[in-house]
């Protein structure tokens, strides 16, 4: 199933980023197709993106001056989180994929999580509500509302947009500063945490992840846990990337869908199912 | 399958329903003409330039 799943992830991640030409010319895709947003956190400056990121395109209409409720990409993500959940994390996000590609570099000691998870893990809703949400709609930019999330956190943009960018468009070279190096200086550090840490960025500060955790509880992509034939054996523990339980696997906010569980249950007592599992159930 | 059971076993397809009415909402209110305004030019902020 890991073969499977990278195969998807590197498909996903090419057919959203198939406009090679920007690569080569140092311009993004202006396609009508930038109407649609793709279900990761895929950023829209990326040369080679045909789609937009949610994130990039919720805060875009919360810089909108007055409020406006985002229908239109809140709608796409309530499409994408009730049908696939947390499962568009573990398949679907090419910088989710970039994390698991770095966690398989051989390191002394692997981690799953940080020291004080069980409060680090709120930091992706602090980061929802504060970066996206009331830094997009009131702060960071004073009267001139600024997308806080894409411009002071997100290490998606600069792996994907702003590194092809600036290493193409002589304009944009000229016009590296400070907040450059503070965002590169971001992603240099998940990168390095990445190799250690399995996926420190979506465990711990991913807003999409945080929005589709919510959904995980009744998506339609469910793994599914048969409790009376579980031996207790721990094996789906052990090989979980992010240490969950069986009981948890299916209900937790922090599953996302990878199927490792799925593929060590000796007893096959876990599997994906559209189905409700039994804890869900009581 | 009494109500509360159907609710549990529909959700995703009553949030994938909403999902859908809200696109609609967005599309009735220009919003996706604000993202594809957005989206097509190079976001400065996002590559961390503005």
């Amino acid at each position: 199933m890991n073969r499977l799943r990278l195969a998807v992830q590197i498909i996903f991640t090419i057919l959203t980023n198939g406009y090679a030409f920007g690569f080569i010319n140092g311009k993004i895709y202006q396609g009508k197709s930038k109407y649609i947003c793709v279900p990761g956190l895929n950023c829209y400056s990326c040369p080679g993106a045909v789609a937009s990121c949610p994130i990039g395109s919720l805060q875009a209409l919360l810089n909108q001056q007055g409020f406006t409720v985002p229908f239109g990409v809140l709608g796409f993500v309530f499409i994408f989180g009730s049908l696939l959940g947390r499962f568009v994390c573990g398949w679907l996000c090419p910088f989710g994929m970039v994390q698991d590609l770095l966690h398989k570099i051989p390191v002394f000691r692997k981690r799953k999580r940080l020291p004080y998870h069980s409060v680090l893990k709120y930091g992706k809703y602090a980061v929802l509500v504060l970066l996206v949400g009331v830094g997009s709609m009131f702060l960071f930019g004073g009267f001139a509302k600024v997308p806080a999330f894409c411009k002071y956190l997100c290490p998606s943009g600069t792996l994907f947009g702003a590194l092809p960018l600036i290493g193409t468009n002589e304009m944009l070279q000229s016009q590296v500063g400070g907040l450059f190096f503070w965002k590169a200086g971001i992603l240099l550090f998940l990168v390095l945490l990445s190799v250690k840490v399995y996926r420190p960025f979506c465990q711990y500060l991913c807003p999409l992840g945080a929005i589709y955790g919510w959904f995980n509880r009744f998506s339609l992509v469910q793994v599914r846990w048969e409790e009376g034939q579980c031996s207790a054996c721990g094996a789906c523990q052990r090989a979980c990337p992010v240490g969950l339980s069986a009981a948890e696997i299916s209900v937790s906010p922090e599953c996302i869908r990878c199927g490792k569980c799925v593929e060590a249950c000796p007893a096959k007592c876990l599997h994906f199912s559209p189905k409700k599992t039994p804890l869900q159930e009581k | 399958m009494d109500f509360k059971e159907f609710c549990r076993k529909y959700a995703w397809a009553a949030g994938a329903l909403a999902g859908g009415v809200f696109v609609g909402v967005g599309i009735w209110q220009g919003q996706f003409e604000v993202i594809l305004k957005k989206a097509v030019m190079i976001c400065l902020e996002c590559i961390g330039i503005g």
